[in-house]
């Protein structure tokens, strides 16, 4: 039997020379448990897992990092810098983790609204520059907007990460139209990041041409992570298909599917 | 010798290194990363450093995140 999978004629996604097989990429956040986490992103079958960098808890002695749990030998741990309201702080940020010696990939996140958690592009912008100096593979979460992924695509960025919708929103993709146009414009690849709430939200989101998506919320605030994480890695490759495929035009009066000729008297 | 570690007001044993403090405070070298006084401290560069009263150390590693 022939699946969709095996006729999809689909080359991988590549960031910053490093090439990965999933078009999804799953947050480590939010999750019940630590076991319903790990079999979540089993399913989802997502390679790169985004970490955060956070205080060590001294008054416990259990270990609270997640590497206890995920083997940084079989995912590409992407390390964030949320919660930074400046560049400094995402700077700082970022130096941190790569000083923990996975790699020198940074999804950089710099806050401006605590809100609406939008990005502050100014100063996405300006620890981009310092970062990209400094060696960093830089995927930089960003709002909707093409100047600004065109700038940080100029500022040397690996991957420029648009929003669907608000973090942890699950409003889905808000405007499709953005994002087809910044995918039309850039050279690097667009990761969709942030905003999905159920698969048809990833699905669309793929079928926009992007590169791949990146989640969080949508899968570990789902009543069951677990199958949840399943049917978004099923929604990815379907968007991702029909893109391939390209679908038929949009048409606003009818057309019928069978033959109008041959019809009894 | 009192000092600050994580925000919180700690007081540690005189005169020891960034890889003695780890010891003392039961975390394994290779799980944290430290930063004394603002400045990154390499895991190689640990037992070289020695704590001084007032110091400020940060000892983070990774968590779940988006």
């Amino acid at each position: 039997m022939t699946t969709a999978i095996e006729t999809l004629r689909d080359e991988p996604l590549t960031i910053g020379g490093r090439t990965f097989h999933s078009r999804l990429l799953v947050g480590t956040g939010k999750y019940p448990d630590m076991d319903t986490m790990v079999r979540a992103i089993e399913a989802s079958g997502a390679e790169v897992v985004t970490v955060a960098v956070r205080r060590v808890n001294l008054d416990r002695t259990k270990d609270s990092s997640v590497l206890h749990y995920l083997d940084p030998k079989h995912f590409f741990l992407l390390a964030n810098t949320a919660g930074c309201y400046t560049a400094a702080d995402a700077i700082r940020y970022a130096r941190l983790a790569r000083e923990a010696g996975f790699n020198d990939f940074v999804k950089l996140e710099v806050i401006g609204d605590e809100e609406t958690l939008l990005p502050d592009v100014q100063g996405l912008l300006e620890a981009t520059k310092v970062l990209v100096q400094e060696g960093f593979k830089v995927l930089a979460y960003t709002n909707e907007d093409l100047v600004t992924a065109l700038r940080l695509e100029d500022a040397g960025c690996a991957a420029v990460m648009p929003l669907a919708s608000p973090i942890g929103s699950g409003l889905g993709l808000l405007n499709p139209l953005s994002i087809r146009t910044i995918k039309r414009r850039l050279h690097v690849p667009v990761i969709v990041d942030a905003g999905v709430g159920t698969a048809s939200d990833a699905c669309v989101t793929m079928e926009q041409g992007v590169d791949g998506i990146l989640m969080n919320t949508a899968i570990a605030a789902a009543q069951d992570p677990v199958a949840m994480a399943h049917a978004m890695r099923l929604a990815t490759t379907a968007g991702r298909a029909a893109f391939l495929a390209g679908r038929m035009p949009r048409r606003e009066v009818a057309m019928p599917s069978s033959p109008t000729k041959g019809m009894l008297d | 010798m009192d000092v600050v570690i994580n925000g919180e007001n700690r007081t540690i044993t005189a005169g020891v290194t960034l890889l003695e403090l780890l010891k003392e405070l039961e975390l394994d070298p290779r799980a944290v990363v430290v930063e004394h006084n603002r400045r990154i401290v390499r895991r190689a560069g640990l037992s070289d450093v020695t704590v001084s009263e007032g110091d400020a150390i940060e000892l983070v590693h990774f968590v779940g995140g988006g």
